[in-house]
């Protein structure tokens, strides 16, 4: 009897550990049946690296560099915010903060990172957008600046989580050996403890990046949605994202335009599991590096 | 007077919060000697030997009475300069703790962080001390590898010679070959005998042996209290205090 509840139980678990790997292969052999028509009838390249989107056009350009370059131009953006601000408040945790301030800013930073991005893009539309657009001058608040700007906001506390827990994983020994040869705490910090958590530091911003890549609704209500190659970053921008969210209710299923959209989102799912592999195998060289096993 | 005090503690009462850890010690670390502080774990000897390089300035809510002199001089005045204190009292901890970088950078970073440039000077005082901590031969050719590579106890070896580089005047050793094999322990206490012509040593540990072997003089600790100091020899052979042979005679600890 012991024997079978024990089975039993590995096998429930084998079919749950399972079950994961089983909606990965679900998610990405429908991604590629769905867009495989378009792939097969036009150049994936001449599409890629096409200037315009026209998708119900007759007759219809599918040119998705200007989607791409959108996702591009707002994820940099979000890294030129979220990587200052959020490795700054890591640092300022781990480093400055007082105990009563500690209490306050991690929770606060948890919540920050629980909010739901429709909220931020509430904030952005309704607060962010008309002061960008007045402060500026600028034909429409709702642009590639202000996306950024929000997804960098968004990205910031899952940066700052991950840095600091980075820079906490550094054993206190490392710490203590410096300051034992007579090192200040800003040598310390920036000679020992920061490169030791430095490939720990680059996993937090990758994964932020992460974050602002595979952002949808964010972009769809800030970005300003033209799909056209932006000439300034005060340029409205369609990211690949958004223009899947936007346009997917509106198109016929099995069209050309259809399976176009299931292409932009096998790019994404490409780009977005770079970005994981890449993360992995920076964190694997951190715990090597740290000497915590392989 | 002829003996040759280079650390002297007076009267220290050390507080860990509210709670007395250290209670009313006095203790002459002499020049040149090796001074050991044996005792049951627990008793305070870290924290002891923490507080003359000031490494306990670090916990929040500790607090030292009393004075701690160093060649005549309070390390605990306010005007005391903890950089240059940590760097002529110089320490090497229980477990080995190189930094995650080659074995050079490693002995360089003490050299480095108080604005040494001169490429060759550096060069010149990493080998050297190396030498001194006699893991030259063992590196020689990989001395760009990642320091943590090494094995325990030569770990523990770069973090000697890591301590070297500085030129400190005072070594103090916490514990340094609790996590090593016989071996390697043998090679850390050779060094440690062969140190002790340059440098004044305070080293704690609770292998009576190893105290026996090594130092000049003992100090015997129990509960945060000083029970007995003297003479290495004297104290493991007619010790005073009931209490010290005892513990020596392995009746607790
Ligand atoms: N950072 C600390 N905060 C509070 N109490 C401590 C701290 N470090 C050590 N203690 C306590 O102080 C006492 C002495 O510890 P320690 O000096 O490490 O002893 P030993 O090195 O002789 O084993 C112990 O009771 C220990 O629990
Ligand atoms: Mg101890």
């Amino acid at each position: 009897m012991r024997q079978f509840r024990e089975t039993l139980y590995r096998w429930i678990f084998t079919v749950l550990a399972f079950a994961s790997l089983l909606f990965l292969t679900g998610i990405v052999l429908t991604l590629f049946r769905e867009s495989l028509p378009f792939l097969v009838s036009h150049e994936f390249f001449d599409t890629v690296f096409g200037l315009y989107w026209y998708p119900t056009y007759d007759p219809a350009d599918f040119g998705m560099l200007s989607l791409i370059t959108a996702s591009f131009v707002v994820t940099l953006g979000a890294m030129v915010v979220c990587i200052p601000v959020g490795v700054g408040t890591a640092l300022f945790l781990h480093e400055l903060a007082s105990a009563s301030q500690r209490a306050v800013l991690k929770p606060l930073i948890e919540i920050l990172a629980g909010i739901p991005s429709i909220i931020y893009g509430f904030f952005g539309m309704i607060i962010v957008a008309p002061f960008i657009q007045n402060l500026l001058g600028v034909p429409t608040g709702l642009n590639a600046f202000t996306a950024s700007l929000i997804l960098g906001i968004m990205a910031t506390p899952t940066v700052a989580s991950l840095a600091e827990d980075a820079l906490s994983f550094v054993p206190r020994s490392f710490r203590e050996a410096s300051l034992a040869l007579g090192a200040n705490r800003w040598q310390t910090l920036t000679r020992v403890v920061m490169p030791a958590a430095g490939s720990g530091i680059s996993t937090a911003i990758i994964l932020g990046i992460g974050r602002a890549v595979g952002e949808t609704m964010v972009v769809l209500m800030v970005a300003g949605g033209a799909a056209v190659i932006p000439g300034s970053i005060f340029d409205p921008v369609r990211p690949m994202t958004a223009t899947i969210a936007a346009e997917m209710g509106e198109t016929v299923m099995g069209s050309a335009h259809y399976s176009a959209i299931f292409t932009i989102g096998l790019i994404l799912f490409f780009i977005t599991l770079a970005i994981n592999i890449v993360a992995e195998i920076i964190s694997r060289r951190f715990r090597l590096k740290l000497g915590l096993g392989r | 007077m002829d003996r040759d005090v280079k650390i002297s503690a007076l009267n220290v009462n050390f507080y860990y919060g509210k709670t007395l850890t250290l209670k009313n010690i006095s203790l002459d670390i002499l020049r040149k000697k090796v001074t050991a502080l044996i005792g049951p774990s627990g008793c305070g000897k870290s924290t002891f030997i923490r507080l003359l390089n000031r490494m306990n300035d670090l916990i929040p809510g500790a607090r030292v009475e009393g004075q701690i002199l160093l060649d005549g001089f309070d390390i605990y005045h306010p005007k005391t300069d903890v950089v240059s204190l940590r760097r002529r009292v110089g320490m090497v901890f229980q477990k080995p703790n190189p930094f995650p970088k080659s074995i050079f950078d490693n002995l360089a970073y003490g050299l480095t962080i108080s604005g040494m440039r001169d490429k060759r000077f550096i060069e010149h005082k990493v080998i050297d001390s190396l030498k001194k901590a006699a893991l030259y031969n063992e590196v020689k050719d990989r001395l760009h590898d990642n320091a943590l590579m090494l094995s325990g106890g030569q770990q523990q070896r770069l973090c000697i010679a890591r301590c070297l580089v500085v030129e400190p005047e005072v070594i103090l050793f916490d514990e340094p070959a609790a996590s090593l094999d016989p071996i390697s322990t043998r090679k850390i206490e050779e060094l440690i005998l062969e140190l002790k012509d340059e440098y004044t040593i305070a080293i704690v540990t609770h292998n009576m042996q190893q105290a026996a072997r090594v130092s000049d003089f003992t100090a015997f600790m129990y509960l945060g209290e000083l029970v007995e100091y003297g003479d290495t020899e004297r104290i493991f052979t007619v010790p005073r205090e009931k209490m010290t042979e005892e513990y020596l005679s392995g009746k607790f600890g």
